[in-house]
C-alpha cells in the first residue's frame, strides 16, 4: 500500500501496534532522541525518583540549558534566584542518572534546537522528542520530531517509547520560486495565515513542492520549527541532497561504511507517488511576499505591503472578536499601513531564525549602516557554535558597528523566561515565533517577521524591507 | 492519577478562542521545579483585569471551563494543565484543543471535551443566564449534560479506559518491555548516541 514520508518513519518505529479495545488505537513509537533542558524536566525526574526507575537510555539523550540563560554577563551567576534552582536541577538531575548536558558557557551549549542538528544528532527517519512544542524544528531532516508535556518526558526517560495514536497526514504544497526577499518565515507565516492556528491540528504536515527543495537546511528548519504555530502535531521535509551534505562530517553523523549504509536506508524516505493525504493544500510561490503578524495569533498577518486589517472583515464572529481584543492589546489601528507602525526593539535570534543563515541575512543589512536612534538591537546565536562561527566571519563586527547588541547563546527574547524581555508597551520586530500576549514580557507587543525584515526595520525605525533602505 | 468517572459542576463561560498556554500560565511561572502550586498562576495576566470571567464572583467554586475553538494552543507547557486542575477545574468543554495540551490533560486526570461550537455557546448561554447551571461530565456513557441538553462526544477508547481506571501510563508501557528490547536489539547499527 502507497505511504507518505511520516507513514514510513511511524512503521519503523512502532514497537506495537494498537490492538483495539481497552489499548484503543495507541500504537508504542520508540524514540531514538530524546532532547531535554531545564523548564519541563525537574518534574519528570522527579518522578522517576519516586518511583525508583531509572533512564532507560541515557545514550540516546541529551541535555541543554537555553530558556533560561541570560545571554550577556554569561560568566556570573545567573541573578535570578528562581531560574537559578531550575538551571542547578538540571545539573544535579543529569549528574545523577547519567544525562551529558551541555551548561552554560560550554562550547556545545545552545537552544535545544540549534544543538541537535548541529551536533549531527538529527537525522532523516529518525523519531525526536523534546518537551518543547517547537520540537517540529528537526522535521526538516525527514524526521518525526513533536514536542510533548513533563508527563511524557518522564515517559520516555523511563520506557525510550511513548504511546501515540498516528496522526493524520497533510501535504502543504509550495510551487515555484519564491520572489527576491522573501524568505523561509515568510513562507510558513503565509501557510499559517492560510489554514489558520488550528489548521495542521491531528496533523503531521509534509512540506512539499519545488520551492520548499530550494531551501537550505536552515531555512527549511524555519518552515518545520512552525508548523505548532499552524496547529500541527509536527512538519517533515524529505531528505535529499541539500539534507545529506549538511549531514555529511557533522560530529554525530554516521561515518565510513556506516554513512553508505544510512544513505541506503534514507533513499526511501519519501512519499510514495500514490500516497494519500487526509488533506493537501497548495501556495504558488510566486506571490509570495515579505510577511508582519500584526495580532496576537501567528495567524494574524499580512503582507509587509498591507495594512491592519478592520475586526469587521472577518466573517466569522470568533475571528472577529479576536482581531478587536488583539487591535487592542497592540495599540494598533485598522488601516494603518504595515509600514508606517514605528518599532522601538528588534530580536534576531531563536530556534526560528537563531541560525549562522540567519544572522548572515541581518549582517548584510546592517553592514555599514546604523540602527535608527533609540532602537533597541538584539542579535542573538542560537548556539555558542553558531556564536562562534559567526565571529569567525567578522558578523559580531558589522552588529556591533551598526548600534546592535551582540549576545550569547540561548532563547533570550523568544519567551520572557530571562533577562532579555520587552517593558509594558514596547514594540519589537522579532524573528521569533509567537506574538502571544504578554510572550516577550508583560505588555509588549511582537510582530513576527523574517531576519532580513527586522534588520531593514532596524535601520528604518519602521517596518521596512533591505531593499527599500 | 486519578480516576476520571463522571464529574457535575457549574462552569464559567470563557469567550475566546485560541486561548494560548501562555495565557493559562505565564512563562515567569514556569521557573518553578514543583509540579503544585500554579492554581494562583492560572491567567494571571487576564486576571489582572477586574472585568475578565475569572474574577466574576458569580463563578466562583465552577469546576467545568467552557472555551471558544483552539483551546491550549503553543507551548507544551505541562504547567498549563496543572494550573487548570490546581484551581479546581476537572474539565474543558471547546470545539477544539491543541493536540499537546489535550495529550497533557489525559496525563492528569483532566478532560478535555471537544464538542460543537453551536453545544458550547447554549451552554455558555445557560450559564451566563444562571451560573447556577451544573454541567455533567460523563466520561462512563461519552455524554455532557446540563442546562436540558446533551450531547455524546468521541474519546480514543485506550486514553478513556486508562482515564477511567486512573492507570499509569508508564506502568503500563513497562509491560511491553520485552516488546521494547527486542526492538533495540534491532534498531540500525548507523543511529546516533549522545555519548
Amino acid at each position: 500500500m502507497a505511504r507518505t514520508l511520516a507513514d514510513k518513519v511511524w512503521d519503523l518505529h512502532a514497537v506495537t501496534a494498537g490492538s483495539g479495545g481497552d489499548a484503543g488505537g495507541t500504537d508504542l513509537l520508540y524514540i531514538d532522541l530524546h532532547l531535554v533542558h531545564e523548564v519541563t524536566s525537574p518534574q519528570a525526574f522527579d518522578g522517576l525518583r519516586l518511583a525508583g526507575r531509572p533512564v532507560r537510555r541515557p545514550d540516546l539523550t541529551l541535555a541543554t540549558e537555553d530558556h533560561n540563560v541570560p545571554t550577556s554577563d554569561t560568566l556570573l551567576p545567573i541573578a535570578d534566584p528562581v531560574s537559578r534552582i531550575q538551571v542547578e536541577t538540571l545539573r544535579k538531575n543529569c549528574a545523577e542518572f547519567g544525562v551529558r548536558l551541555y551548561p552554560m558557557n560550554d562550547p556545545g551549549q545552545g537552544i535545544v534546537h540549534v544543538v541537535g542538528p548541529q551536533l549531527g544528532l538529527t537525522q532523516p527517519g529518525m523519531t525526536v522528542v523534546c518537551g518543547d512544542s517547537h520540537t517540529s524544528t528537526h522535521g526538516a531532516f525527514g524526521a518525526i520530531a513533536f514536542g510533548i508535556g513533563t508527563s511524557e518526558v518522564e515517559h520516555v526517560l523511563a520506557t525510550q517509547t511513548l504511546p501515540n495514536a498516528r496522526p493524520k497526514m497533510m501535504a502543504v504544497n509550495v510551487e515555484g520560486d519564491l520572489p527576491a526577499g522573501v524568505t523561509a518565515k515568510d513562507v510558513v507565516l503565509a501557510v499559517i495565515a492560510e489554514i489558520g492556528t488550528g489548521g495542521g491540528q491531528g496533523h503531521i504536515i509534509e512540506y512539499r513542492g519545488s520551492a520548499i527543495r530550494a531551501l537550505s537546511m536552515e531555512g527549511r528548519m524555519t518552515v518545520c520549527n512552525m508548523s505548532i504555530e499552524a496547529g500541527a502535531r509536527a512538519g517533515m521535509i524529505a531528505p535529499d541532497e541539500t539534507t545529506y551534505a549538511y549531514l555529511k562530517g557533522r560530529p554525530h553523523a554516521p561515518k565510513g561504511a556506516l554513512w553508505d549504509e544510512a544513505l541506503l536506508a534514507w533513499s526511501d524516505l519519501r512519499s510514495d507517488d500514490d500516497a494519500v493525504f487526509e488533506r493537501s493544500v497548495t501556495l504558488d510561490a510566486a506571490t509570495l511576499r515579505p510577511f508582519v503578524t500584526w495580532g496576537t495569533n501567528p495567524a494574524q498577518g499580512v503582507t509587509i505591503d498591507g495594512r491592519i486589517p478592520e475586526p469587521a472583515s472577518f466573517a466569522d464572529a470568533g475571528q472577529r472578536g479576536a482581531a478587536e481584543r488583539a487591535l487592542t492589546y497592540m495599540g494598533l489601528t485598522a488601516g494603518t499601513p504595515i509600514r508606517e507602525i514605528p518599532v522601538d526593539t528588534v530580536f534576531v535570534g531563536s530556534c526560528t531564525n537563531g541560525r549562522i543563515e540567519d544572522l548572515r541575512v541581518a549582517a548584510d543589512v546592517l553592514r555599514g549602516r546604523h540602527v535608527k536612534a533609540g532602537m533597541r538591537v538584539l542579535i542573538v546565536p542560537g548556539s555558542m557554535l553558531v556564536k562562534a562561527q559567526a565571529e569567525k566571519e567578522g558578523l559580531d563586527e558589522v552588529f556591533r558597528a551598526s548600534g546592535a547588541d551582540w549576545r550569547s547563546a540561548g532563547c533570550s527574547m523568544c519567551l520572557g523566561m530571562n533577562p532579555d524581555t520587552l517593558a509594558a508597551g514596547e514594540r519589537c520586530a522579532s524573528t521569533s515565533n509567537r506574538n502571544f500576549e504578554g510572550r516577550q514580557g508583560a505588555g509588549g507587543r511582537t510582530h513576527l517577521v523574517s531576519p532580513a525584515v527586522a534588520a531593514a526595520t532596524a535601520v528604518a525605525g519602521h517596518f521596512a524591507t533591505p531593499e527599500e533602505l | 492519577m486519578q480516576p476520571f468517572t463522571v464529574h457535575t459542576g457549574t462552569a464559567i463561560p470563557l469567550r475566546r478562542s485560541d486561548v494560548d498556554t501562555d495565557q493559562i500560565i505565564p512563562a515567569v511561572w514556569l521557573k518553578r521545579v514543583e509540579r503544585t502550586g500554579f492554581g494562583a498562576g492560572l491567567f494571571s495576566a487576564w486576571r489582572k483585569d477586574p472585568a475578565f470571567v475569572l474574577n466574576d464572583e458569580r463563578y466562583t467554586g465552577a469546576t467545568v471551563l467552557l472555551a471558544g475553538e483552539n483551546f491550549g494552543t503553543g507551548s507544551s507547557r505541562e504547567h498549563a494543565v496543572w494550573a487548570l486542575t490546581d484551581y479546581g477545574f476537572h474539565a474543558v468543554l471547546s470545539p477544539r484543543f491543541a493536540d499537546i495540551f489535550r495529550g497533557n490533560s489525559y496525563k492528569n486526570g483532566f478532560l478535555p471535551v471537544e464538542l460543537p461550537e453551536d453545544f458550547i455557546s447554549q451552554l455558555m448561554a445557560a450559564v451566563e443566564a444562571d451560573p447556577a447551571t451544573e454541567i455533567t461530565v460523563d466520561l462512563q456513557n461519552c455524554e455532557v449534560r446540563g442546562a436540558g441538553l446533551s450531547h455524546p462526544f468521541q474519546i480514543d477508547a485506550g486514553v478513556r479506559h486508562r482515564l477511567l481506571n486512573g492507570l499509569d501510563d508508564i506502568a503500563l508501557t513497562l509491560q511491553s518491555e520485552p516488546d521494547i528490547s527486542a526492538f533495540e536489539a534491532r534498531r540500525p547499527t548507523w543511529l546516533p548516541v549522545t555519548v
